[in-house]
């Protein structure tokens, strides 16, 4: 306990820690920060994303170093690192399927959120930050995926760029302006790598400010209660370190062993085709994180509206602290926007079943309504059923909960031995 | 709780992952080949690799070419040095002396694969505005894989009645739309093979294929071995951070 004062026993540490209390301040935040006691897993994906950002940006940096940005070079370049590179083919289908994972993460990650209500007072702002770093992921994202220059990066860099075309007036201004030219070419392919490399260290940023925005009031639960002393927290050290590399060692085993058994599973086989301007492919799909956006886009038929729609279902997420009118945070305690929740969850999926299909038959109705769901859930339901619905007792206090709920547990135990 | 974490992550894995992997269109024959290279365990069958590469040698590079490829990259399935040599010498490649003067000298193995055209251009010509693609990628870029190599030389049949078929295409079961600009490359015996196995037009195909997975994943083998390793020493890990998590926490239980 007397390491917490200060910075341990090596003297020049303590020099440092003097003038530029560094350690001292990690010391506060990775160990002594008092933590809810009664965390579940799905509180682990935050660090796990953390690391994902990592790998992201260390195999990148390696990438880069052997990556040609030119469209007469990049695809070669990318067969060359899988080929000849020492281990290229290694750091290629981690960063590869990295991306898919990482968004995993988030993606689980934001669920949790908006489950707990990870989003109310006080974290309104916390929220935000993270709604920043999910568009900066899709930006990166999306710039990633035209790098390899196959024919799904040429032609979903030629869509996606397109769809700022639907504004009024300037929209054909601005795309020849985003593609540095009058079609997708090399220019375009520059200025991605150029971004793809810088917005990762943007994001490495927003990521402490988002860290700095928790620690300011701490960690939510699942129960939703604030932490109302020391019985109801414990030391993120062990406790949580622990927790947090078990969780990592589980996702690591599932995410190795897409690397190594099925790297190209979630790929596209179109993109091992080099791009040909001249030739369209059958069917032009994202990756699998942008089918439930690209499935709204593609709901209407109205360009502008699509687009506008496809902007407004991540915008709208900013404005859930204020749309959620419930004072109740977890989901547990609220019974009707549990099952309005789980419906949305659901709801997700089937949007992104349909942006995997062509948009004929069928599909088209289940876009109409999944997409109508997406937005009346946020705009209707949850301003709504905050009102209406009666929620259910809270607990007094996150230890009476745990221990309580503990407590007759051991007493039967203790019975049958 | 760990059970149930493990279950939703793959869940989300699963559940979230379209039909990438999807099945071919037109779908491939039901019955696919027995690879041994695929699953955890797969490897190579070397005396498959060097089978299928006499076939690409002797038949394919007539049309097709292996541009991400060096001969030198054939030691990968077991050609010793000599023999690379001599695989090499049988192309020439055009490069420039220091004086100036264009040249042609037999390629060596540090030089790329030789295609059969000049470039694009003239390779689209040849066959009425379809280039034959190139094959160092080609299993990697279907949906199918192996399964649409092997399809696609086995599928030559004659079209049904009242199919159209344009001057210079040919009926292939496999082939999106059936109309492939490629003459039905395999006759039974197009290759003696220098081990003696009887070069059947199902047996070429199936060799053929297997070189061609290779050409798309040269590090397949290894991949599979450092896999295996990787995710043994993970499960390890994860055993001893889930034994001390429990000491640990017992504390406040
Ligand atoms: C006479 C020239 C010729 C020969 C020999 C030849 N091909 Fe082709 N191949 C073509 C042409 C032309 C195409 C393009 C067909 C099209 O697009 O309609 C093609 C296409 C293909 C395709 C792609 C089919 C698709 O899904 O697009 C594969 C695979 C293929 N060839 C494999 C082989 C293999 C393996 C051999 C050797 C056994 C071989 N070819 C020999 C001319 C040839
Ligand atoms: C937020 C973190 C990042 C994400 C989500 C991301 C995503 C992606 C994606 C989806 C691809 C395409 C993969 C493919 O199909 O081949 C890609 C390629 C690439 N990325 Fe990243 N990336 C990230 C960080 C970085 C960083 C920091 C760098 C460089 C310092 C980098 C360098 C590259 C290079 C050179 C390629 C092209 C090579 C290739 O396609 O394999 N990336 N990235």
């Amino acid at each position: 306990m007397a390491k917490a004062q200060g910075a341990g026993g090596n003297r020049i540490v303590q020099w440092i820690d003097y003038r530029l209390p560094f350690v001292k301040l990690i010391n506060h935040e990775l160990y002594e920060y008092p933590t809810p006691r009664n965390l579940s897993y799905w509180w682990n994906f935050g660090s796990l994303a953390g690391v994902m950002l990592v790998i992201m940006i260390v195999t990148g940096i390696f990438l880069a170093m052997q990556y040609t940005p030119s469209t007469t070079g990049a695809f070669n370049s990318v067969e060359r690192i899988m080929r000849e590179v020492n281990y290229g083919w290694l750091i290629r289908y981690i960063h590869m399927n990295g991306a898919s994972f990482f968004f995993i993460t988030v993606y689980i990650h934001i669920f949790r959120g908006l489950y707990y209500g990870s989003y109310k007072y006080p974290r309104e702002f916390l929220w935000m930050l993270g709604l920043v770093i999910l568009l900066l992921m899709m930006a990166t994202a999306f710039m990633g995926y035209v790098l390899p220059w196959g024919q799904m990066s040429y032609w979903a860099a030629t869509v996606i760029t397109n769809l700022f075309s639907a504004i009024p007036f300037i929209g054909h201004g601005i795309v020849t302006w985003l593609w540095g030219g009058f079609a997708v070419g090399n220019p375009t392919l520059h200025r991605f790598f150029a971004l793809h490399y810088l917005l990762p260290f943007v994001i490495l940023g927003v990521v402490v400010l988002h860290l700095y925005a928790l620690h300011t009031h701490g960690s939510n639960n699942p129960l939703g209660i604030d932490a109302k002393g020391p019985q109801d927290t414990i030391p993120f050290h062990p406790y949580y370190t622990v927790k947090d590399l078990f969780g990592l060692m589980v996702f690591l085993i599932i995410f190795t062993f897409v690397v190594f058994y099925a790297p190209n599973f979630l790929a596209n086989p179109d993109n091992y085709i080099p791009a040909n301007p001249l030739h369209t492919p059958a069917e032009i799909t994202p990756d699998w994180y942008f089918l439930p956006f690209y499935a709204i886009l593609r709901a209407v038929p109205n360009k502008l509206l699509g687009v506008t729609l496809f902007f407004s279902s991540v915008v709208v997420l900013f404005f859930l602290p204020w749309l959620d009118t419930s004072p109740v945070r977890s989901g547990r305690f609220r019974p009707i926007f549990k099952w309005l929740f789980w419906l949305w969850v659901i709801d997700v999926f089937v949007l992104g079943w349909v942006g995997d299909h062509p948009p004929e038959g069928i599909v088209i109705p289940i876009d109409r309504f999944a997409t109508l769901y997406y937005f009346v859930y946020f705009l209707i339901l949850l301003p709504v059923v905050g009102k209406l619905e009666r929620p259910r007792p809270l607990p007094e206090s996150i230890a009476a909960a745990v221990l309580h709920a503990a407590a007759p547990r051991r007493e039967t135990e203790t019975e049958r031995a | 709780m760990a059970k149930t974490l493990a279950a939703a992550l793959l869940l989300a894995a699963i559940g979230l992952v379209p039909t990438y992997a999807r099945a071919a269109d037109p779908p491939l024959p039901n019955k696919p080949e027995p690879w041994p290279f695929t699953g955890i365990f797969g490897t190579y069958n070397e005396a498959a690799l060097q089978r299928g590469f006499q076939v690409y040698e002797q038949v394919c590079s007539a049309c097709h070419n292996l541009s991400h490829l060096h001969y030198a990259d054939l030691a990968g399935i077991g050609y010793d040095e000599a023999q690379i040599k001599a695989f090499a010498a049988r192309s020439e490649v055009t490069t420039v002396n220091n004086k100036g003067k264009m040249f042609k000298r037999p390629a060596r193995p540090s030089d790329l694969f030789v295609g059969p055209f000049p470039n694009e251009a003239a390779a689209k010509a040849a066959f009425g505005g379809r280039a034959p693609p190139d094959l160092s990628t080609i299993v990697k870029a279907r949906a199918g894989g192996p399964d649409l190599v092997y399809g696609i030389l086995t599928g030559f049949t004659k079209a049904p009645k009242g199919f159209p078929m344009p001057p210079g295409t040919f009926y292939n079961k496999y082939f999106p739309g059936h109309r492939i600009l490629m003459p039905p490359p395999l006759h039974p015996g197009a290759v003696h093979y220098a081990d003696g196995t009887k070069a059947t037009v199902p047996q070429m195909a199936h060799d053929v294929a297997s070189f061609l997975t290779w050409a798309s994943h040269p590090n397949l083998d290894e991949r599979h071995r450092m896999g295996f390793k990787v995710i043994l020493f993970l499960i390890v890990a994860a055993a001893v951070f889930y034994a001390a998590k429990r000491k640990i926490w017992s504390r406040i239980h």
